[in-house]
């Protein structure tokens, strides 16, 4: 699957998407959801909640483990994905498109900026 | 992983496209690509699992039978040739040292087959308590493969002649029962609670047995799919439902301990004996989740705000598509979680979720 060049990504394989209302989604990447394999369950933030930068706010969990999912960025989660609550295999099939899991208005949308290009996250997995 | 220890199937398990982890010390497949896609493989039709990682010994000679009586829970004195049976070795406190399925070739022939992580103690445990020949096979060198499923003895009656090298009569093997042959060994057993056999075939041959067996349409499956399948069946897990602190009455298996012949005085007889008869301390209960989320070993069940227990395995089920685990309770507390009314709940990341006691095994397929 080919990482879309519009996202930016965390080491800790999350990607972020910059909506044109200013919000940013936030998900898995392809790679991670390959590695926890057959998901089961996930645990959405509240809407309305106030986050912090590298904030554990979600959790996904496959058949054999929990992962942690951390905001890129600092801002308010304005929406959640609810229909990952009885599909999370979502984040399988479609992981940068339907398998979005919250999205975040960020106190500061440059603070995106920090976070990988596509192709440089590219480059971390494959030399994981 | 560069210490971990290799099976003969590792050239197979990548070229199957395992994810390869660590597991007890040794390199084995958590999944070929879908740990979900391989336990119903199994529950509808045949999937193999690399077991070569557990430890195999063999007990021979006069004294084989007296001296694995004295150690194991279960009685092998009702055992016939070419039978098995599940047990426990205890301590002298009731605790579990391991659970293994013993197997009688004849009466100065015992194979047993033990957990892969309790290797070294129950290796020390058989020669601290007089199992005098006592023959493992090295860490490394056994070729063993658990076929499980509705259609797996079909399936490798198919083709026992390529595995073994020999005509080998599968199908008339009873549950538990087994043959022991120059080519090869085969036990009618398995940890999924499907049918199906758990096979040794010499080293040399490991390849073409796996080749054999794929090409008959059986899927490789890791070790994910065979803690789904054993957990729904109910079937502990050593280490996480049994451990040396716990009895196997507290555990679930108290079944295996066979008190009969009042002059087998096995070790632990004593302490399992008057919990048998006079209740242990702790007791062990199916629970399933009402609410979302998912079960873990480690977990604290509570009535109300009274911790009463411990989830000591838990996973999503994939063929109840509903979450799963065994926990380990209070006795005196099984009382009131019967009591419909009262409200079982599982701290899950500090948060209380609903759950139910529910009857064991979690699935019941043969």
């Amino acid at each position: 699957m080919e990482t879309p060049g519009d996202l930016k990504f965390a080491e800790s394989h999350e990607w972020a998407r910059l909506n044109d209302d200013g919000t940013v989604s936030v998900g898995i990447s392809h790679h991670a959801q390959e590695q926890l394999g057959d998901l089961v369950f996930v645990e959405v933030p509240e809407v309305d909640a106030t986050v912090k930068a590298e904030d554990a706010i979600a959790v996904v969990e496959s058949v054999k483990a929990a992962s942690d999912i951390y905001a890129p960025v600092a801002g308010t989660v304005v929406a959640i994905n609810e229909a990952l609550a009885d599909s999370p295999e979502l984040i399988n099939d479609s992981p940068f498109e339907d398998g979005w899991i919250f999205t975040l208005q960020p106190d500061n949308k440059d603070d995106l900026d920090s976070m990988m290009a596509a192709a440089d996250y590219d480059s971390m997995v494959e030399n994981e | 992983m560069s210490d971990s220890l290799k099976t003969p199937f590792y050239d197979k398990h990548i070229s199957s496209g395992g994810k390869l982890v660590d597991f007890a010390g040794w390199t084995l497949p958590i999944h070929y690509g879908s740990l979900v896609e391989e336990h119903e493989a199994v529950r509808r039709d045949a999937g193999m699992f690399d077991v070569s990682h557990m430890t195999l010994m063999d007990v021979t000679g006069e004294q084989s039978i007296q001296q694995l009586s004295l150690l194991c829970t279960n009685d092998i004195a009702k055992l016939t040739d070419n039978t098995a049976l599940y047990g426990c070795l205890c301590n002298e406190r009731g605790g579990v040292v391991d659970d293994l399925i013993i197997y009688r070739i004849n009466d100065t022939h015992f194979r047993v087959i033990s957990n892969a992580g309790t290797r070294d103690k129950v290796l020390a445990w058989f020669a601290s308590h007089h199992v005098e020949s006592l023959n493992a096979v090295p860490a490394g060198e056994l070729a063993m493969l658990a076929v499980q499923g509705p259609n797996a003895v079909a399936l490798v009656q198919g083709v026992s002649e390529r595995v073994f090298g020999e005509a080998f009569d599968i199908s008339s093997l009873p549950n538990f029962g087994c043959v022991l042959t120059r080519s090869g060994f085969v036990g009618r057993t398995g940890y999924t609670g499907e049918d199906g056999v758990e096979l040794v075939v010499p080293k040399d041959k490991a390849s073409m047995a796996w080749d054999a067996l794929v090409d008959a349409g059986v899927r490789p499956c890791g070790l994910g799919a065979r803690d789904t399948l054993r957990l729904e069946a109910a079937m502990s897990l050593y280490g996480n439902d049994l451990d040396d602190e716990h009895s196997p009455v507290e555990c679930g298996v108290g079944w295996t301990v066979d008190l009969r012949d009042e002059n087998r005085a096995f070790i632990g007889r004593k302490v399992l004996e008057d919990q048998k008869q006079n209740g242990s301390k702790f007791v062990r209960i199916g629970v399933e989740l009402i609410d979302r989320g998912v079960l873990r070993a480690g977990q604290t069940v509570s009535i109300g705000e009274k911790s009463v227990g411990v989830i000591t395995s838990g996973t999503y089920s994939p063929t109840l598509q509903r979450t799963i685990a065994l926990a380990r309770i209070e006795r005196e507390m099984a009382p009131a979680i019967n009591d419909q009314n009262s409200r079982l709940s599982v701290d899950i990341r500090n948060k209380p979720v609903a759950a139910v006691r529910v009857g064991l095994p979690f699935l019941r397929n043969t």
